[in-house]
């Protein structure tokens, strides 16, 4: 790939990039399930489960709102990554994305494209709770460092999340469809200690949680905010963000082979 | 002068059975609904169930700190899912409104000759009824799963205000689709029942509730219908006491937003 054709696609990722923010920003349908949503559960589980940290087994934390933080961003991407899909499939609905695949441009820049906007909300969505978190009292043990970390691992993770959004968008074509996938992402959410420590669970989820790639994610970032940078708990979350990435990598590449073969 | 009321009796109650059958149509419509777009009720059927799964599953061990009234969960969360199953609905039933003024439907219902309080009569008592979906599936795997027995007066006093739910939560749905006439407003309508439902003591009792929620569902009325759902569940038996405030807060929740809901359709034009 010369200088020229890479300087041009990444024109393209910028442009779509851009786009698919704005959509998101303009339309409170995909907007709502990524901060309104998540902020809502926040304030409410947090008041709600916040005696928890009473039970014997529960770790030490400053407060409830400093463990719930990482649960909250996590569940945020995975919405975003959701919302990202739904976007995409009413792009493919509308034949916007047909007309992108007949323009000049590589096919992977389109997804990409959507994926860099994922990206982008994943930030906004960590830079929200953060603030909210220290506003409420919360404290980020893992310093201004770790607060970046923070955002740049919870950035990644919708990116990971969006992957899959935007496979199934491929695939099915259909903006019910992916829809129709909302509460598939509170299952996972529910099997991983996004809202609890997985000890502390009952079974059989507790089991699950244990070896949920989610759970690594929100341990890791759960990790800087509640007590410190560990190199143990980073490297696992970077794991599993990869783990999942690849398999959104190789998901959306069989499905755009299958669109771009079929048409549908 | 006999006659004159006579024929005015006839005519009333023709009218009568012109507006229940209208209302019929409007209930069988959306039943229809289920039936041939089941995709379209999955959602609100599945949303409660994965939440009572998923909090039982992951509080379950609240109950082990002092002042829960149970040892399990699950009877604990049960009536917040129910209500949760009836919020949905009715959100849900605002959401179809509003996809009909966006298609020009309800264009063609507001030119007939049914009164207004006759639509909004079968666009809530549609949501009424369907609120039994959700609870129906909610109460079996309940059950299954070791909800404790609530008796036959505590399951239908459940089922009564399960259906007062969903009537509410259709008038606020109706309210905002009327308003915004567009399905975008759909968030809006899920997120004000969800607020509503879960800012009592959804997830603990108040004295284990922690800061600003605690003072919200102190306040909050629909914590009386949620305690009054709850005692079934996890009580012996159910009490006066218990059973009242929430029966009556459901009644002026209905009529509040009942009251919005007909205001907004009243003033609607084609």
């Amino acid at each position: 790939m010369s200088l020229a054709s890479l300087r041009a696609n990444l024109r393209v990722i910028g442009a779509l990039g851009a786009r698919s923010v704005r959509q998101t920003f303009r339309r409170p349908q995909l907007m709502a399930p990524i901060l309104v949503f998540p902020t809502l559960l926040l304030a409410i589980q947090t008041g709600g489960a916040g005696s928890a940290v009473d039970l014997p087994e529960f770790p030490e934390v400053n407060g409830f709102l400093d463990f719930m933080l990482a649960g909250a961003m996590i569940q945020s991407t995975l919405l975003a990554g959701n919302s990202g899909g739904i976007a995409f499939a009413v792009d493919i609905e509308m034949g916007f994305t047909d007309r992108l695949f007949a323009a000049p441009i590589s096919r992977f820049a389109i997804v990409l494209g959507r994926l860099a906007g994922t990206f982008v909300l994943g930030i906004v969505a960590a830079v929200w709770f953060l603030a909210i978190g220290l506003i409420f009292g919360a404290t980020v043990e893992g310093g201004v460092g770790g607060a970046l970390l923070v955002i740049v691992l919870v950035g990644l993770s919708a990116v990971a999340f969006g992957g899959l959004g935007s496979a199934i968008a491929l695939r099915a074509g259909k903006a019910s469809v992916v829809q129709g996938l909302f509460p598939l992402v509170f299952v996972i959410l529910f099997l991983s200690s996004a809202f609890f420590p997985a000890n502390l669970m009952l079974e059989p989820a507790s089991s699950v949680a244990e070896y949920n790639p989610l759970s690594f994610i929100v341990e890791g970032v759960r990790d800087v905010i509640v007590f410190s940078l560990s190199l143990e708990g980073l490297a696992e979350a970077l794991g599993a963000i990869a783990l999942i990435g690849a398999f959104s990598v190789g998901l959306t590449a069989v499905a755009l082979r299958h669109r771009l073969r079929t048409g549908g | 002068m006999e006659a004159a009321t006579v024929a005015g009796r006839r005519l009333t109650r023709a009218t009568l059975s012109a507006h229940a059958a209208m209302v019929w149509a409007l209930v069988s419509r959306a039943g229809n609904e289920i039936v041939r777009v089941p995709g379209a009720a999955i959602p609100g059927v599945l949303a409660p169930t994965i939440f009572f799964l998923g909090l039982t599953a992951v509080f379950g061990n609240l109950t082990d700190l002092s002042g829960f009234p149970t040892d399990e969960y699950q009877s604990f969360i049960i009536a917040v899912s129910l209500l949760q199953g009836a919020g949905f609905t009715g959100a849900a039933t605002g959401v179809n409104l509003a996809r009909d003024i966006e298609q020009g439907w309800f264009d063609r219902l507001l030119v007939s000759p049914a009164p207004r309080s006759v639509l909004l009569s079968g666009l809530v008592l549609s949501a009424s009824v369907r609120s039994l979906v959700p609870a129906t599936l909610l109460l079996t795997i309940g059950f299954a799963l070791g909800v404790d027995w609530p008796g036959v007066g505590g399951l239908l006093l459940a089922l009564l205000l399960v259906m007062g739910m969903g009537t509410a939560a259709a008038c606020w749905g109706v309210t905002l689709a009327l308003h915004f006439k567009t399905q975008g407003a759909a968030p809006l309508m899920q997120a004000g029942m969800f607020v509503l439902i879960l800012t009592t003591t959804a997830y603990a009792p108040l004295d284990r509730l922690t800061g600003w929620l605690q003072d919200v569902a102190e306040y909050n009325p629909l914590t009386q219908v949620v305690e009054a759902i709850r005692q079934g569940f996890v009580g012996d038996s159910l009490t006066w006491s218990e059973t009242w405030p929430g029966v009556v807060v459901m009644i002026g929740l209905v009529a509040l937003l009942g009251a919005f809901a007909l205001r907004n359709m009243r003033r609607t034009s084609y």
